[in-house]
């Protein structure tokens, strides 16, 4: 299945989410995440309850749990320094299996850990129930600029090409007795950084060149174009609905 | 009856005052498959970009009976299909099929109609499995062809294809054949590759400095040895008199 055309991110099967049209997911993941960035730190139940969605989400997406914590590691990078603010940040001192911290510090990092997680995990169900180009094809009907989807499409559609040419340079160098172990070792790799920036642009011109020649006049045709309905874009309302209700509730009782 | 392609005096000269193209005289008839040869670096590509207006020199550029000026570009370029070397830069969609919509969608074709044209530009290179894949996955073989149907879309009267069989193993060679000689249009096929001209093009044109310095049928152009060496160019070893 699939024949290829998906990417690591996506998870292919077939679900009410999956079916749902592109601008009605981007759309309720964005005022979702919003609702959650904006909710107080103090409600500590209302994360809980975003968490619920995010679960129940996975569950009816069928992007499974599983898949969705291992893809949140990637997150961990991010957020490695939250984990350090209690033990840097001043202020009133709490103990925490018997060590000393700084109580301010270790709200401000629960804030970031549970709002990244949460935002994360919306991003990874939307990727998981989205193809690339229907991504690209749904910002495009929310209006985002023509100029930003083509260059993340052709970013996307050119990166795979970019990398194997690095990869087979890499090569060539090894081949020639170059296998760098230390810093002062890096020149040729930053030449060859310029030499990748030249073939890139040089390929650029010749995309550009093949899309003239088949009548392009600077705006690309909308061939993924779908009306959602009524039902549809109801449908796509309840998550950030439930969210910002989260969010109003929780800024009322704190 | 006008030819399908007429070229009279077409200069052009680099930015960089280096001259590509010094005066080049072709016409080409309909319905012809004429082999373009010429060593590296005669202008070949560069005569290639100029007859659908992506370089625009000096002279004259006339497509069945059509002169290419600034008012009929889009015309132009819906009447000759350009083939790019490299597949890739031909291939810039997320699917195949998206990729073959692109040329008829810029024609203003939509909905039904938009589905029919790129089907049936898939069926004619036999590539109708490889709608919904995306370019990056596809062999060098099945490249050329998706880049082949994406020309074909537009319905050109003429199809301008550079190198095409650079890249390809033997098989992919022999279907890429087989797919041209099944369409019923006017070719122009730049290529190094002689037996594949011979095999093709009824007419051969070696192109040189930038200029036409040689045209007739095929079988001749490839016989006359001090013709091709003047020019860079010879039969491969086991096609040669003296090796055959």
């Amino acid at each position: 299945m699939g024949a290829g055309h998906t990417h690591a991110l996506y998870v292919h099967e077939h679900s009410p989410i999956h079916r749902l049209p592109p601008q009605v997911k981007i759309a309720a993941a964005v005022l979702f995440v919003f609702s959650v960035a904006v909710t107080p730190r103090e409600a500590i139940w209302a994360f809980a309850g975003y968490a619920v969605a995010i679960a129940a989400l996975s569950r009816i997406s069928r992007v499974g749990l599983h898949f969705l914590l291992i893809r949140l590691v990637g997150v961990v990078p991010f957020i490695a320094f939250a984990f350090l603010i209690p033990f840097i940040a001043s202020g009133q001192q709490v103990e925490v299996l018997g060590i000393s911290v700084s109580q301010e510090g270790l709200q401000a990092a629960w804030n970031i850990i549970a709002k990244a997680t949460i935002g994360a995990s919306t991003s990874i169900l939307l990727a998981g129930t989205t193809e690339i180009p229907d991504i690209l094809a749904g910002m495009a009907r929310l209006k985002v600029p023509v100029v930003f989807t083509s260059i993340a499409g052709f970013m996307i559609r050119y990166l795979g090409l970019i990398v194997d040419e690095i990869g087979r340079m890499r090569v060539a160098m090894t081949a020639r007795g170059y296998d760098p172990r230390w810093l002062w070792q890096a020149k040729p790799i930053a030449q060859s950084a310029g030499a990748m920036f030249i073939r890139s642009y040089e390929r650029g011109e010749r995309v550009h060149d093949a899309m003239v020649a088949r009548g392009y006049r600077g705006e690309m045709p909308e061939l993924r174009r779908r009306e959602p309905t009524v039902r549809e874009w109801l449908l796509g309302a309840m998550l950030p609905l439930f969210g910002i209700s989260v969010m109003v509730a929780a800024m009322v009782t704190t | 009856m006008s030819p399908a392609l007429e070229v009279r005096g077409l200069r052009f000269t680099y930015p960089d005052g280096r001259l590509a193209l010094g005066g080049i005289e072709l016409t080409v008839e309909e319905g012809q498959r004429v082999a373009v040869l010429g060593p590296n670096g005669a202008g070949k590509t560069t005569l290639a970009l100029h007859l659908n207006g992506i370089l625009r020199g000096s002279g004259s550029i006339t497509v069945d009976g059509l002169e290419l000026n600034d008012d009929n570009l889009d015309e132009i370029r819906r009447r000759v299909g350009l083939v790019f070397q490299d597949a890739n830069d031909q291939l810039f969609m997320p699917t195949v099929a998206e990729d073959v919509a692109f040329g008829p969608a810029n024609l203003g074709l939509a909905g039904a109609e938009l589905e029919e044209r790129v089907a049936a530009a898939l069926r004619q290179v036999n590539a109708a499995d490889l709608a919904r894949r995306p370019p990056h996955h596809l062999s060098g073989g099945e490249k050329r062809s998706a880049a082949i149907a994406t020309a074909l879309a537009m319905e050109p009267q003429m199809l301008v294809l550079d190198e095409p069989t650079s890249g390809l193993d033997p098989l992919g060679r022999r279907e890429l054949v087989e797919t041209l000689q099944a369409l019923d249009m006017t070719l122009l096929i730049i290529t190094h590759d002689l037996p594949f001209a011979l095999e093709l093009c009824e007419r051969s044109v070696i192109v040189d400095g930038g200029e036409v310095v040689a045209t007739g049928a095929t079988p001749d152009i490839l016989a006359n040895d001090a013709l091709l060496r003047r020019h860079r160019l010879e039969m491969p070893f086991g096609f040669r008199k003296d090796n055959a």
